[in-house]
């Protein structure tokens, strides 16, 4: 049984971590109709900053904040530059540059930072916290983790219900063509778009990163994971990728702890099977309104 | 003019074509090395892969990001087979292993019948994340991560002289142009055609009596036949199976070289396929000649990569294969010009009428409508956004940009 | 109707392939040429001053070339992209003093991404288009194992893998390809039999990568550590850091001793992970995942906790670990002496760990090997030479090569990491491979590390 509430609580751990990238991929989808493959690699060059920052200040909140400054900037920065040309041309074309964008970033990322792992430290303490003499599975820092990922879900979706900036980029997502001519900057709101995406996913990788340690590939694997919460929620939905990741996040840490021996091996397997199950009754994310078209 | 266009080329044209083909690679791997007879299988391998999938996700509309999978699964089996059936000749292992993955495909993608754009991407990237892994779970049968030796040898007639990788080469360039020419053929079938039907406008297919979903476990079936052959190849190609060489980084890179060749054309998958086998080799070469640390020039390579796909991909939207069109069009073949390749989603436009889309200063933001891919809120509005590219012009009036 | 010309996009291709290929040719690298030419005899270092001649694939009258596949980018790089240029500064330090036999040794190493494909690729590059001498010291198993029959088909001496798996002794099947590191089912027999022994009676549990390296490593553990002690195994793969299910299950099982075979970051995580679930057991790991300065920099973040009391190098502290090479730490030793020294020189931007100290020890036997094999040497030379028996360098205990046995060093110290060093604890101990094999004290002297920083001739 103590067991059983390890597993759940370090999986909702890892779980938040997917549902950061989830959110970030939810956010570009909604704006932009793209799968953005270079969430991880963005995330991964922000802890960098993040890293060198705190090497020269000592102070681990300045990192933080320079991090999530940066995801911004670079959010920003990636749509101008690269995604922009590619909006009205075939959607594949999109996804190639930005894979073309996570390669360049792991590259230039090797070039800078070298060919070692960095350690990252966590906002708070690694011990695990207890229960009376009973260790829980879970450390302050890891309550940090839960607790700033459901903060970022929360103002997102406040944000895009109550504010006019929300609003503007509902609108946007839902029919630029109209939103247009209702006076929406369009073109604004896809890069305001694109540069919270950025921070979140700069969240994800500083909060993830302490586990994974610092390293050009860190973030690839939990990008996949991310991934697989955002479709499992569905893409349209901020709520989706939250109840996706958390549940990814918990069941592998199940299949890694009851499976025995063979368990970290399947957990891929397993991460499969949960999407097959749930795509096969949702075909587009458990949160998805069914579509339209039908014959 | 439909989408689908009317090709007028025969089956004669195409095996000539092969024809040449064959014959130009057979003189290149004689004059050339046996080490660029081994770039040739390579490339050869990653065209009979890539053509698959430019089928797939050109033809019939459905991004895969899972053949790397179904290359790992030709793979085992041929080295399964191998290994437990030594006397096996290798035509039958290779058609064993095309039966295997076909079949794996129509699993796949009756599962995924109903998945559309992002959500079949991302289970597919799934599949060729997990897939590997079962040959770490049960190492006994499959050799875990040290992976399956696979032995294989030039036929007797040969001689004892002929160097292996030449008869390599040879095997795997036939099994390419086998493959392309078939794949030319289906696409010109009514197969081809039903695929396009589909990829363009689901409920209007269905309205017009096209068994969508049949249509659409076809194409993956086909798809996953291609890169099982692939995987078989590769197995014999570098002798060893193993989990390590079926990464996620194989998957993206067939999706990669298929549209950066240009989606949805054979010509596309083979230049995509030289660009992915021989780009990295070049910026290697460049990097280590400068006295730059190790980390340094590891890694220059990786990110001129990185820069050349998004260069590509901008200043050619319709991938290499287009861009050439295009230039062999400037320079005066009329008859490429009137070409409409119109073969990718959200097609562009027809190469020599407009130049590259990137140069095209759009005079406001472009819209971020949904396209047949993705799974906006769907309307008649979004099927006449997939046509956008296909003459700026001509639809100026439907949909202002 | 449109004439639609479907014969263009094939040609198209097709004459563009051949454009490439051909241009590739012109402007490929084709490393330090293969005609042969007479040289003239140099005179320095060893042999009577015999003329120099192009011997054989790889090798002309003042230069030695070799190549290798290494994992330089890609997930396994971190650490391992460390050993190559390491290796490189050595041989840079031996060029300056006199070279090889008065010739250069010019170490080409390419990337392979720790991708098999990669690995085939880049080694037929080296061995049909760059024509290298010799394969030296390829990383990597999985890697390596798809180049092991093709070197062997080409006679290509394939000396000295980086990878402790003992498929790389097969002299009758493998002739020309040789280990060199300890191997991981002697160094599970040397821990096993130590933990047996200093903690009869406790519980013990394994922690292992899923791979030949965890497994090999659980072997020769298996081979000295009774069953019945063994309570626990858990086995972890690298692409996943969650290892908490794993660490729970070691707890909940009550182990006292803990033996990982992982490497760094899966220690350094099995250390965190233990630390959350507040399990503290005696940590036994195998020398790959244990180097001291690798563990504290991955360990150093935590020790700077706001509000918490641990120390980074109290979180290593009392780590049971083996060693095949003197300790890093141990700088009245004349190898870590010498070598540190090259490091200074040659590749300062590394940090100086046990990645940099193998790299080093590795390019030192192969220099003697090259040494040995004579003023002119063909491929032949080289792996009679080594078929011969090497001087034992910086390894602690001899290598076991000869006709029937290609492994390389049979035997390890054990050693207990304290205040981020590593310190020896009793005799070098070696051993073979199999399961009834005694594990005895080595009684020999280990060689000191020769003046001039070159091998002996």
């Amino acid at each position: 049984m103590v067991e059983f509430l390890q597993f759940t609580l370090s999986g909702i751990s890892f779980g938040m971590i997917y549902a950061a990238i989830a959110l970030s991929l939810v956010l570009i989808w909604r704006g932009t109709r793209l799968l953005n493959f270079a969430q991880g690699g963005m995330a991964m060059f922000t802890t960098y900053i993040a890293l060198e920052v705190i090497r020269h200040t000592g102070s681990y909140w300045a990192g933080f904040a320079v991090a999530l400054a940066a995801g911004l900037v670079l959010g920003a920065a990636a749509e101008l530059a690269v995604i922009r040309p590619t909006l009205g041309k075939p959607e594949l074309n999109a996804v190639i540059v930005t894979i073309g964008l996570l390669i360049l970033i792991e590259g230039v990322a090797g070039i800078m930072y070298g060919g070692q792992f960095r350690s990252f430290p966590a906002a708070f303490s690694v011990v695990g916290l207890k229960a009376g003499s009973t260790p829980l599975g879970v450390s302050r820092a890891d309550v940090f983790v839960a607790a700033a990922v459901l903060a970022a879900a929360l103002l997102l979706a406040t944000g895009f219900r109550y504010t006019s900036v929300g609003l503007r980029m509902r609108a946007a997502a839902f029919n630029a063509t109209v939103a247009r001519l209702s006076g929406v900057r369009v073109a604004r709101v896809i890069t305001v778009g694109w540069a919270l995406a950025g921070l979140l996913g700069a969240l994800a990788g500083v909060l993830v990163s302490p586990s994974t340690f610092v390293y050009p590939n860190s973030m690839d694997s939990v990008f996949v994971l991310g991934f697989t919460a955002a479709v499992i929620g569905g893409l349209d939905s901020p709520a989706g990728a939250v109840v996706g990741g958390l549940l990814l996040g918990v069941a592998l840490s199940y299949a890694g702890g009851y499976l025995g021996s063979q368990g970290s091996d399947l957990t891929a397997l397993v991460a499969l099977g949960i999407l097959v199950v749930v795509l096969m009754f949702r075909p587009d994310g458990i949160f998805t309104a069914g579509r339209m078209r039908r014959v | 003019m439909s989408a689908t266009g009317v090709r007028t080329q025969s089956t004669p044209r195409i095996l000539g074509a092969a024809l040449v083909t064959a014959v130009v690679v057979v003189f290149l791997s004689v004059k050339l090395g046996t080490f660029r007879d081994y770039q040739i299988a390579e490339i050869a391998i990653e065209v009979t892969a890539v053509a698959g999938l430019t089928v797939l996700t050109g033809l019939s509309g459905q991004i895969s990001l899972g053949n790397g999978a179904f290359m790992a699964i030709g793979a085992y089996t041929t080295a399964l087979l191998l290994l437990h059936f030594a006397s096996w000749p290798f035509y039958a292992v290779l058609v064993a292993a095309a039966v295997v993955t076909a079949a794996a495909g129509a699993v796949v993608g009756m599962a995924a019948a109903r998945l559309r754009g992002p959500y079949l991407a991302g289970a597919t990237l799934l599949l060729s994340v997990a897939l590997p892994s079962v040959a770490n779970a049960y190492p006994g049968t499959f050799g875990g991560d040290q992976g399956l030796n696979v032995v294989f040898t030039a036929p007797g007639f040969l001689g004892v002289n002929f160097p292996l990788t030449r008869w390599q080469a040879w095997v795997c360039s036939a099994v390419a142009l086998v493959t392309l020419v078939l794949l030319a053929n289906l696409s010109r079938s009514r197969v081809g055609r039903n695929w396009r039907a589909v990829r363009d406008d689901e409920v209007a297919a269905a309205l017009a009596g096209v068994n969508v979903a049949r249509a659409r476990v076809l194409a993956f079936v086909v798809s996953a036949t291609c890169a099982g052959l692939a995987g078989a190849l590769l197995a014999a190609v570098t002798a060893l199976v193993a989990p390590g060489a079926f990464t996620i980084t194989l998957s993206i890179a067939l999706l990669t070289a298929a549209v950066i060749g240009g989606l949805g054309t054979l010509a596309g998958a083979v230049c995509g396929s030289l660009l992915i086998v021989l780009v990295p080799t070049y910026a290697t070469d460049v990097a280590t000649s400068h006295g730059l640390s190790t980390a340094v020039a590891s890694n220059i390579p990786v990110a001129a990569y990185g820069v050349v796909l998004i260069l590509v991909m901008l200043v050619f939207p319709q991938g290499i294969a287009g861009g050439l069109r295009w230039l062999l069009g400037l320079a005066g073949f009329s008859a490429v010009r009137a070409r409409r390749p119109a073969t990718a989603p959200g097609p562009a436009p027809p190469a020599g009428t407009a130049p590259p889309a990137g140069t095209a200063p759009p005079a406001g933001p472009p819209p971020a409508g949904p396209g047949p891919i993705g799974s906006g809120p769907a309307s008649q509005h979004d099927a006449l956004l997939a046509r956008k590219g296909d003459t700026p012009e001509s639809h100026e009036k439907e949909d202002p940009q | 109707m449109k004439r639609t010309n479907r014969l263009r996009g094939p040609a198209v291709a097709v004459l563009a392939a051949a454009a490439l290929t051909v241009a590739a040719c012109s402007s490929s690298s084709s490393g330090t040429g293969a005609s042969p030419s007479t040289g003239s005899s140099t005179g320095a270092g060893g042999g009577s001053g015999a003329a120099l001649t192009a011997s054989a694939p790889g090798i002309t009258a003042t230069t030695i070339t070799i190549g290798s596949h290494q994992p330089l980018t890609g997930p396994a790089a971190p650490g391992y992209s460390e050993i190559a240029p390491a290796s490189n500064a050595y041989f840079s330090y031996v060029n300056a003093n006199g070279g090889v036999d008065g010739r250069k040794i010019v170490y080409k190493y390419l990337d392979d991404g720790y991708n098999p494909t990669n690995t085939a690729s880049v080694v037929r590059q080296l061995v049909l288009q760059d024509n290298v001498y010799a394969i030296f010291n390829g990383l990597g198993t999985p890697t390596h194992l798809a180049v092991q029959s093709f070197l062997n088909a080409q006679k290509v001496p394939d000396v000295f893998v980086a990878s402790g798996c003992d498929c790389w002794d097969a002299p009758s099947t493998s002739p020309e390809t040789f280990g060199w590191q300890l191997d991981y089912i002697r160094e599970g027999k040397i821990l096993g039999q130590y933990v047996a022994k200093h903690f009869a009676g406790k519980k013990i549990a394994y922690f292992y990568q899923d791979d030949e390296f965890g497994m090999d490593g659980v072997k020769g553990l298996d081979y000295e550590i009774p069953k019945s002690m063994v309570v626990s195994r858990q086995s972890y793969v690298a692409t996943n850091v969650n290892v908490a299910p794993q660490v729970a299950a070691l707890r909940a099982s009550g182990a006292q001793v803990v033996i990982s075979f992982s490497i760094p970051a899966f220690t350094a995580l099995l250390k965190l992970t233990s630390l959350k679930l507040g399990f503290s057991p005696t940590l036994t790991v195998s020398n790959v995942g244990s180097d001291p300065i690798t563990l504290s920099g991955l360990l150093e973040s935590f020790a700077k906790q706001g509000g918490s009391t641990v120390n980074g190098n109290a979180l290593t502290a009392g780590i049971i670990t083996d060693g095949y090479t003197p300790p890093l730490g141990d700088t009245s030793n004349g190898w870590i002496a010498l070598f540190k020294k090259i490091h200074d020189q040659y590749d300062a931007k590394a940090p100086f760990d046990g990645n940099v100290l193998y790299g080093m020890a590795a390019a030192y036997t192969f220099v003697e090997a090259m040494l040995k094999a004579g003023p002119n040497p063909t491929r032949a030379d080289l792996v009679s030479a080594i078929n011969n028996g090497l001087p034992q360098g910086p390894a602690v205990a001899p290598y076991a090569y000869s006709a029937t046995d290609h492994d390389g060093v049979t035997g390890a110290y054990i050693g207990m990491i304290g205040n981020g060093v590593l310190t020896k604890e009793g005799p070098v101990l070696v051993t073979d491979t199999s399961a009834a094999g005694a594990i005895t004290s080595y009684t020999g002297t280990e060689p000191q590390a020769p003046s001039s920083g070159v091998p002996a001739p």
